[in-house]
């Protein structure tokens, strides 16, 4: 207990309307679910009488978020910080929900008002007390965040002796001291070894961290000087939007400002609505998406024999566009959360769609609630995107949220293919990986953990008018940066030996998505260290469209006793650049044929012993292709060729190119050849090809007989356990035996969690906030 | 207020001809709402067709009326129909399965495809040109995904304020 609020014992003082906290947001969510609009408001009274005032108040605080980060984001060190802008600052009304946003990792719109809400609906205002210059921290993943390193300063707004907003800034810090050193960490099976966690707990009073916080938070971590100084980004840029916010109720007014942070939420909803109505086509939209989880491997070490078994993360989606321009997301059938650390909260995952949707459906500045009040999303209670257990690990949410909205994107699609919006269509996006992590002594002589973000600019997705780009952007940031080599070597005992684009990583078709790039990293000057990989490998996590094939899959590369010093001293040969084709074993002619390497379709790994002079591919992931490859153009498929974008051997077998090369190796494409043998492919095409009914009836005897991989059946089994609805749907499609059954009892592996649950709600005096249907 | 184009823009927009800045525009501005009926009139031009375009589904894939018995049917632009516009096109497609290594790396080098005890390919062509309308990559046993089911009376009627084409009862 820091200090009590003088107003604990005196509910209401803290609104200066007889209500509390918790009473003012039932009342916004009465209204909001009687009306139809947020509030209760069906007029937007402040826009429509005086909108020249409305929009200067949008300017000025939208301005001032933007500011807030730009000039925040100069205090810290980290260059996920400083070099990604792996932060945002986001401002709410007293009920927690969002009025406005900065730019940057806008999915903690509402993670951080999810963190607000739970005080609210814990009491907080009595017990820790909410007093003007109070700071707030939290990560904890079990009430909305992503993953324990987006940690989030949450402070209180008050003028004129009420509560009238939140502020909230966060950042992406680089180690959060999890079991493995890296803030995104894999081999944990619980929220146990996620690293420290952080529950809305007042951290700071009178604009002061509390010194017990302080010396709490730096010894949980790996990596204290980067923390101090993210912290002290978030304090800056929040006290920043506090000052701005007081300084635009001077000049506005109190009334004023809070119409407009009511208004504008319900001003949001209403243009999402408008959006969907302008944008796409009434109907259902269904779509999937899958992602690999391999822990048998060996490479996988997790404390916990149950959690040692291969299996595959499932997110069906029905997404339905009603006449009304209203819409729902439904995720029935998705599979059940696992021990590993890619689960996800609901508001993650929620929330995280709109990042995406910002960057399509509502490409707009006035990203707010207003959004989320506009839809209806419904995760099932119990799978991987809304657990029921209160030991779940989040630490790497992302393997499969970046997979699962690829699905989304393809939905979305199809609706504006149809609708003529062709500049719209998107195939999908990147499974932003590899994560290149680990740590250990640098070449400072400090504990030190990594976590390179150049997996911020992977390929996007084709469009149904043009390639995807190259090495661009990540979902999760629209403001993608693979950042500067001089600088990750600078935060890295890692020497850069190659950064090129990746050739065949973007999916093909008529429009190839774009390419990922490859980094060949050297460990130099590293003490006691370690690494590991992080990404799909098994699987491609994001499909293509309308004829256009997926993007390619993970795999890693690694490298020891290399002989590269003594390589090196002699002036001898070195792996340098592209891995181009990694089934020539290129980089393996430049380093000592007795090298122990590592080179495989085992993406996903825990912390593995490196030395100096080790080797890491660090192989960042492209996006899918849209339509036939056989449309493609000739010319784009020799200037493919032509900047090691494409290897000639796919050219000919995927694009059906007739290539040819001249002396100097330029490769040309002829028109005419290729034109003749993409008939000849048509033809071969409907040779090897049987109707649809055919392979149906063979496909359904390996069911029958339940022929398929163990991390087929794993997945399938814990999808049929949780929904009734997906089972019956499957064996309808099927037309399979009445008997016909899979359960995870029948597999010989273990099944922990499969029937013993305990989720957060049964602690005691815990109230977590629900913003789903489950 | 929406910006405005020409049939030749909307042309060159479905060619991936069109300049940037103009693509540019139609990103950052408010859309167009005759763009529907432009983009339907040049491809119902280029088709050559006396049925009449309903909605496009894919780059050689649409819902069209047909001129003989205002079916609403599924229709490859070869001319092959595939079937009523409520079913899945794919189940009446023909359909080539990579589900070995050897199929797979036909695709992309062994490292960079999938495992086929994991994920397989799903290739649906078009039974008469070999066109290939849609890659399906999930797990085994996935049921064919129907992905789209567009409430076209009321997109007509409700949303573009047309006139809903003529359907003859199934």
């Amino acid at each position: 207990m820091n200090i009590m609020n003088p107003n604990a014992t005196r509910p209401g003082k803290l609104l200066g309307n007889g209500m509390t906290l918790k009473q003012f947001r039932d009342g916004i969510l009465e209204r909001t679910a009687k009306s139809g609009h947020y509030n209760g408001l069906d007029r937007l009274e402040l826009r429509e009488s005086d909108p020249i005032r409305y929009e200067k108040l949008f300017s000025k605080l939208r301005g001032g978020l933007v500011h807030a980060r730009e000039t925040a984001k100069k205090i810290a060190a980290s260059p996920i910080v400083e070099q990604e802008g792996e932060l945002c600052f986001t401002l709410y009304n007293p009920a927690g929900d969002c009025v406005l946003t900065s730019t940057g990792i806008i999915i903690h719109v509402g993670t951080m008002g999810a963190a607000i809400k739970y005080m609210i609906e814990n009491d907080w205002e009595s017990n820790p007390g909410i007093n003007p210059g109070d700071m707030f921290t939290n990560n904890d993943c079990s009430i909305g965040n992503v993953h324990p390193c987006d940690i989030a300063t949450i402070v209180p707004i008050f003028a004129q002796g009420k509560l009238v907003g939140w502020v909230g800034g966060v950042t992406h810090v680089i180690d959060t001291g999890s079991i493995s050193p890296g803030s995104m960490s894999t081999g944990q099976v619980s929220r146990f070894g996620d690293g420290y966690m952080i529950t809305c707990r007042k951290t700071g009073v009178n604009d002061v961290p509390l010194r017990d916080w302080l010396h709490e938070s730096q010894r949980s971590i790996r990596t204290p000087k980067y923390w101090i100084l993210d912290e002290r980004t978030r304090i800056a840029g929040c006290h920043m939007v506090r000052a701005l916010v007081e300084e635009v109720i001077e000049e506005e007014g109190l009334e004023a400002f809070e119409k407009f942070a009511y208004e504008v939420i319900e001003e949001g909803r209403r243009g999402l609505q408008n959006r969907i109505k302008a944008m796409t086509i009434p109907g259902k939209y269904r779509t999937v998406a899958f992602v690999d989880v391999p822990y048998a491997h060996p490479d996988i070490q997790t404390p916990s024999e149950y959690a040692k078994i291969d299996t595959i993360m499932h997110s069906p989606c029905e997404m339905t566009v009603r006449a009304d321009g209203s819409w729902k997301l439904d995720f029935e059938g998705a599979s059940r959360w696992g021990w590993h650390s890619y689960n996800a909260n609901q508001v993650a995952f929620t929330s995280g769609i709109w990042v995406m949707m910002t960057q399509t459906l509502v490409p707009t500045q006035r990203i707010n609630d207003g959004a989320y009040y506009g839809t209806e999303f419904r995760l099932p209670k119990g799978t991987w995107m809304n657990p029921d257990d209160r030991r779940t690990g989040h630490a790497y949410a992302w393997h499969f949220l970046v997979s699962g909205w690829s699905a989304l994107w393809r939905a979305l699609s199809h609706g504006y293919f149809s609708r003529g919006y062709l500049e719209e269509v998107n195939a999908g996006n990147a499974n932003t990986a590899n994560w290149l992590q680990g740590g250990g002594i640098n070449q400072e002589g400090e504990v030190h953990a990594v976590n390179s973000f150049e997996s911020a600019a992977c390929g996007t997705g084709a469009c149904a008018i043009k390639d995807g780009l190259n090495h661009a952007a990540a979902i999760w940031n629209p403001e993608g940066d693979m950042g500067d080599i001089e600088i990750w070597e600078m935060a890295e005992p890692l020497l850069y030996l190659g950064r090129n684009v990746k050739a065949n990583s973007g999916g093909y078709g008529k429009y190839r998505g774009g390419c990922g790039f490859e980094t060949l990293r050297m460990v130099w000057k590293a003490k006691d260290w370690t690494m590991y990989f992080m990404g799909n490998g098994y699987m491609n996590s994001d499909w293509g469209l309308m004829g256009g094939y997926p993007s390619a899959t993970g795999y890693r590369f690694e490298a020891h006793k290399t002989g590269l010093k003594d390589r090196i001293a002699t002036n001898d040969s070195l792996p340098l650049g592209a891995d181009l084709n990694p089934s020539a074993y290129a980089y393996e002619k430049h380093i000592d044929a007795t090298a122990r390497v590592k080179r495989d379709k085992q993406a996903m790994t825990t912390e593995k012993c490196f030395e100096d002079y080790d080797l890491y591919l660090n192989y960042l992931r492209g996006g899918p292709g849209f339509g036939d490859p056989l449309d493609r153009d000739p010319e784009a498929i020799a200037n493919d060729l032509n900047q090691g974008f494409l290897l000639p051997e796919y050219a000919r077998k995927v694009y059906g190119a007739v290539l040819t090369q001249n002396e100097k190796g330029v490769w040309s494409v002829d028109a005419e050849k290729t034109k003749t043998r993409r008939a000849e492919i048509r033809k071969e095409r409907l040779r090897r090809a049987v109707p649809v009914k055919t392979w149906l009836r063979d496909e359904r005897e390996r069911i029958v007989t339940k022929h398929a991989s163990l991390p087929v059946r794993h997945m399938y089994a814990t999808s049929f356990g949780l929904s009734k609805k997906f089972y019956a749907e499957f064996k309808k499609f099927w037309d399979l035996p009445a008997d016909w059954e899979l359960t995870e009892d029948e597999l010989g592996v273990p099944s922990y969690g499969s029937r013993y649950r305990m989720d957060l709600s049964k602690l005691p005096d815990v109230h977590p906030v629900v913003l789903v249907e489950e | 207020m929406a910006t405005t184009y020409t049939k030749e823009q909307i042309e060159k927009l479905i060619d991936g001809r069109l300049d940037w800045d103009t693509v540019f525009r139609m990103l950052a501005m408010p859309k167009d709402p005759e763009r529907f009926e432009l983009y339907v009139g040049v491809l119902q031009e280029r088709l050559g067709w006396k049925d009449k375009i309903i909605l496009p589904l894919g780059p050689h894939l649409y819902i069209v009326q047909t001129a003989a018995d205002k079916r609403w049917v599924i229709k490859c632009d070869c001319g092959h129909e595939f079937c009523d516009y409520r079913q899945n096109w794919k189940m009446h497609a023909v359909i080539y399965v990579r589900d070995t290594e050897e199929a797979l790396t036909e695709i992309y080098p062994k490292l960079m495809a999938p495992d086929p005890a994991w994920q397989v390919y799903r290739e649906y062509y078009c039974p008469e040109c070999g066109t290939l309308h849609d890659v399906e990559a999930p797990t085994p046993w996935y049921p064919v995904i129907h992905d789209f089911e567009p409430d076209i009376e009321a997109f007509y009627k409700e949303w573009l304020g047309l006139p809903v084409p003529e359907r003859a009862a199934a």
